[in-house]
């Protein structure tokens, strides 16, 4: 593996596309677990799933637009896809409020929408030059210079505002009643992370692709689950792990010559694997 | 217990109704409660009990009545840091989040701090504080699912105390601790109202040991049955009982304990 890794480096230093594809990769794996784990306490993984297949949509749409104006194709597709994510965050909410007993129906809604519309895009769209498997399976590769610009300036925001909010969050997080009677603004605040996970969906839409976005959120998270007492340490094992799966996967799509996203998303299944087993064996 | 201040009221509700579609959970229901005192909110489960304090705290809608908070109208009222509220709730938390001791106590300086503002030196130092009033500041880097019931509810006490309150809500605190956590529980009341001097409603379905512990007691059933001291209560108990649990309730004591406290089964 060392060697491997060696193999890597060397290659990042010739190639300046894989430095891009490497910085990036390792902005997501800093900013994935940090809004992962609120997520998860959360108990929202499946948002972050759905959010995603709206993105698509999004994107898809940004493509069509695109090509029928210039206006329209001199805003790249992401940030369409990040429009429309927004905008599906916030009718979660609002669906769940009014699936009050029923809150879990508000995903499957959303997602199926967010399928059928990107079915239904890209269709149309298929005449135009639309990297379909690279947005469902992440082309760490295509990641530009411009790219590299919007991901810097996303986690930015991502993780300036968890900074700001940290002590909000986990406090809406852990007893969202006390945290409203302390005077946290729930609805406000509860807009904004839906916001974040928006913004880190299209930070991490190129490097593991719509369908494993979510496995990036919640599989280190996951890992840290089940070491962590105190919610930093779920923080800072969720962002190693992270690291770890982005540094390792990369590494070795580049030897075996596989695909990035999905090795990316195996080693973290591997880590997350190791972890539980490493507990058992302790306990026994 | 010592004699609370009568001309200096920190809570006023006034014809307090609450309804679920057309039932009425609450209906016309008033308290009052003072500076320093200690009163007592019983009735049987199911009373609405939990949905009085949640309307009073604006955590549900106050359709039909008033509650004024230190004079001021409770739809005006912000300075929520005045008041450390336990919820019923606080004891079925995730036990499976990732959160310490510290952590927890943490979280009740937010509205002392408002946002944005992260919590400095002098803050962990009133979290310390809090804990080692509780007597829990020995386990602050431990997981918070992993103490036992009484533990936790120690912990949610010393939450709700590190923003130093003036008043204290705590709803069914003794529910689901073992009899020794109940006993130190009693003492903590007792030595924060003595040391810090708060007002306190303590909500419990154990009518023996509130009309002993409290000065005032409140008894409800969806309507007010009893506003008045602790005494007046139980020289009544059994007809105010009667009334409000209706004729099959009965108070039992427990021979075994060493307090003989009665407790309502």
């Amino acid at each position: 593996m060392i060697g491997s890794l060696a193999q890597f480096w060397a290659a990042v230093s010739a190639y300046p596309f894989l430095r891009n594809a490497l910085i990036a990769g390792l902005i997501t794996g800093i900013v994935a677990p940090l809004i992962g784990s609120f997520v998860v306490v959360r108990r929202l993984s499946i948002i972050a799933d759905a959010l995603a297949h709206v993105m698509l949509s999004g994107v898809a749409l940004g493509y069509l637009l695109g090509s029928t104006s210039r206006v329209f194709a001199a805003v790249p597709p992401i940030y369409y896809g990040t429009a429309v994510a927004l905008v599906a965050a916030l009718l979660i909410e609002r669906l769940r409020t009014m699936y009050r007993s029923y809150s879990e129906l508000a995903v499957p809604i959303i997602m199926s929408a967010g399928v059928g519309l990107s079915i239904v895009l890209i269709g149309l769209a298929r005449g135009l030059n639309v990297d379909l498997v690279g947005l469902l399976f992440g082309n760490i590769l295509s990641v530009t210079q411009a790219d590299l610009l919007r991901i810097v300036v996303a986690a930015l925001i991502v993780a300036v505002t968890i900074a700001l909010l940290y002590k909000e969050l986990l406090y809406l997080s852990f007893d969202d009643e006390a945290a409203r009677l302390s005077g946290v603004p729930a609805k406000t605040i509860n807009f904004i992370f839906s916001a974040l996970i928006a913004l880190v969906i299209s930070v991490s839409m190129q490097i593991v692709g719509t369908l494993l976005i979510s496995a990036l959120i919640t599989l280190p998270v996951a890992a840290a689950l089940r070491l962590a007492k105190s919610f930093r340490a779920l923080l800072t094992l969720g962002v190693v792990f992270a690291e770890t799966s982005v540094l390792v996967g990369m590494a070795a799509a580049y030897t075996f010559d596989l695909a990035t996203g999905g090795t990316i998303v195996l080693v973290a299944i591997l880590i997350l694997l190791a972890v539980l087993v490493w507990q058992k064996r302790l306990r026994a | 217990m010592a004699a609370f201040d009568p001309s200096n009221v920190v809570l006023e509700a006034e014809g307090v109704s609450f309804r679920y579609e057309s039932q009425y959970v609450l209906k016309r229901v008033s308290l009052t409660l003072h500076r320093g005192e200690l009163l007592g909110l019983v009735g049987p489960n199911g009373s609405g009990k939990s949905t009085l304090l949640k309307v009073m705290l604006g955590l549900l809608p106050l359709a039909e009545g008033t509650v004024r908070w230190f004079g001021v109208p409770l739809n005006r009222f912000r300075d929520w840091a005045r008041i450390g509220y336990v919820s019923q709730k606080a004891a079925s938390f995730n036990v499976g989040f990732p959160v310490t001791v510290e952590e927890v106590v943490r979280m009740g300086l937010i509205a002392r701090l408002g946002i944005f503002r992260r919590p400095g030196k002098k803050e962990t130092e009133k979290v310390l504080e809090a804990l080692e009033f509780v007597g829990m500041a020995d386990f602050r880097r431990r997981n918070i699912g992993a103490l036992s019931g009484g533990q936790q509810q120690r912990v949610f006490i010393a939450r709700a105390l590190v923003g130093d309150p003036e008043v204290l809500i705590l709803d069914e605190p003794t529910v689901g601790v073992d009899r020794h956590s109940e006993v130190r529980f009693y003492a903590l009341l007792e030595k924060m109202h003595k040391e810090r001097g708060l007002s306190i409603v303590l909500v419990s379905h154990d009518l023996g040991v509130v009309s002993e512990k409290m000065d005032t007691i409140v008894c409800i059933n969806h309507e007010l049955f009893y506003h008045g001291s602790a005494s007046g209560f139980r020289a009544a108990c059994d007809e105010i009982v009667a009334r409000a649990y209706g004729q099959e309730m009965k108070i039992i004591t427990h021979a075994h304990d060493p307090g003989e406290e009665a407790i309502y089964r």
